[in-house]
């Protein structure tokens, strides 16, 4: 079953919670402290959390919005989980080489290559 | 005429502001890589006048002026704060702070604009994108 809010739509396949983000800016210091909390809560309700991010909606992303995801996966590290982010347009991409932060998570073309990276 | 405006330490008047801005780089041409670039490096140059400079002080203002033309995008950002060192901002890509929340602003700003040139003791940054296919 589909949650959604204003930002974010959370679909559950197998263990993996998938994330999609419904606005094309991540850019907002409220929104993104709304999509942080949304994103804790899941992390929160498993012993080791699978989280996907799909990024094929977002067009525009900023320094905060990279700091929030770095927070996600630093939460999700501390619990042995897991953190994929699928769909980054090349545009976006080019943000995370940029600060190398491709090097940090584990990015995948597409949805299906993201979801059979879980371990 | 270069646009000049003065706002509040208020992320909703810097949206407004951005937007003016941002506006008008799309009249001049500017084509949508460079757009993006403008648009990524005026929402980390007003985050940082906010919230890093002015501290969310409304009574301080942040202080925009850009001039605009078909050739060069160039864009001003001040602050009414207690200013920063560049080069003691420690690298966002080096190991030791890669997986920190912060940090990361004025190194887009760099990578994405020609020039990024920091006077007033930090408080006031300077933004410029040559349009290449422009004029």
């Amino acid at each position: 079953m589909a949650e959604t809010s204003n930002l974010l739509k959370v679909t559950q396949e197998k263990d993996v919670k998938v994330v999609e983000f419904t606005n094309n800016k991540i850019i907002d210091e409220a929104n993104i402290s709304e999509i942080e909390q949304i994103l804790v809560a899941l992390i929160d309700e498993k012993a080791q959390p699978k989280l996907l991010l799909d990024f094929a909606t977002v067009d525009h992303l900023s320094s905060a919005a990279l700091g929030m995801l770095i927070n996600i996966n630093n939460r999700i590290k501390l619990k042995n989980g897991q953190l994929r982010l699928t769909n980054i347009k090349p545009q976006i991409y080019e943000v995370f080489v940029i600060t190398q932060l491709n090097k940090l998570f584990k990015i995948l073309p597409t949805r299906p290559a993201a979801a059979a990276s879980f371990s | 005429m270069p646009l000049r405006i003065t706002i509040p330490s208020d992320f909703v008047a810097g949206r407004e502001a951005q937007k003016r801005i941002l506006d008008e780089v799309i009249r001049a041409g500017f084509n949508s890589r460079d757009t993006f670039a403008i648009k990524l490096s005026l929402e980390e140059a007003l985050v940082n006048a906010i919230k890093h400079g002015n501290r969310h002080d409304k009574k301080k203002m942040v202080h925009v002026s850009a001039s605009i033309t078909a050739k060069k995008c160039e864009i001003s950002v001040e602050d009414e704060g207690l200013g920063f060192v560049r080069k003691c901002v420690p690298d966002p890509t080096a190991d030791e702070n890669i997986d920190k929340c912060s940090g990361r602003g004025i190194l887009l700003m760099e990578s994405y604009m020609d020039e990024v040139k920091w006077t007033k003791n930090g408080r006031r940054v300077k933004l410029v994108k040559n349009n290449v296919e422009g004029g």
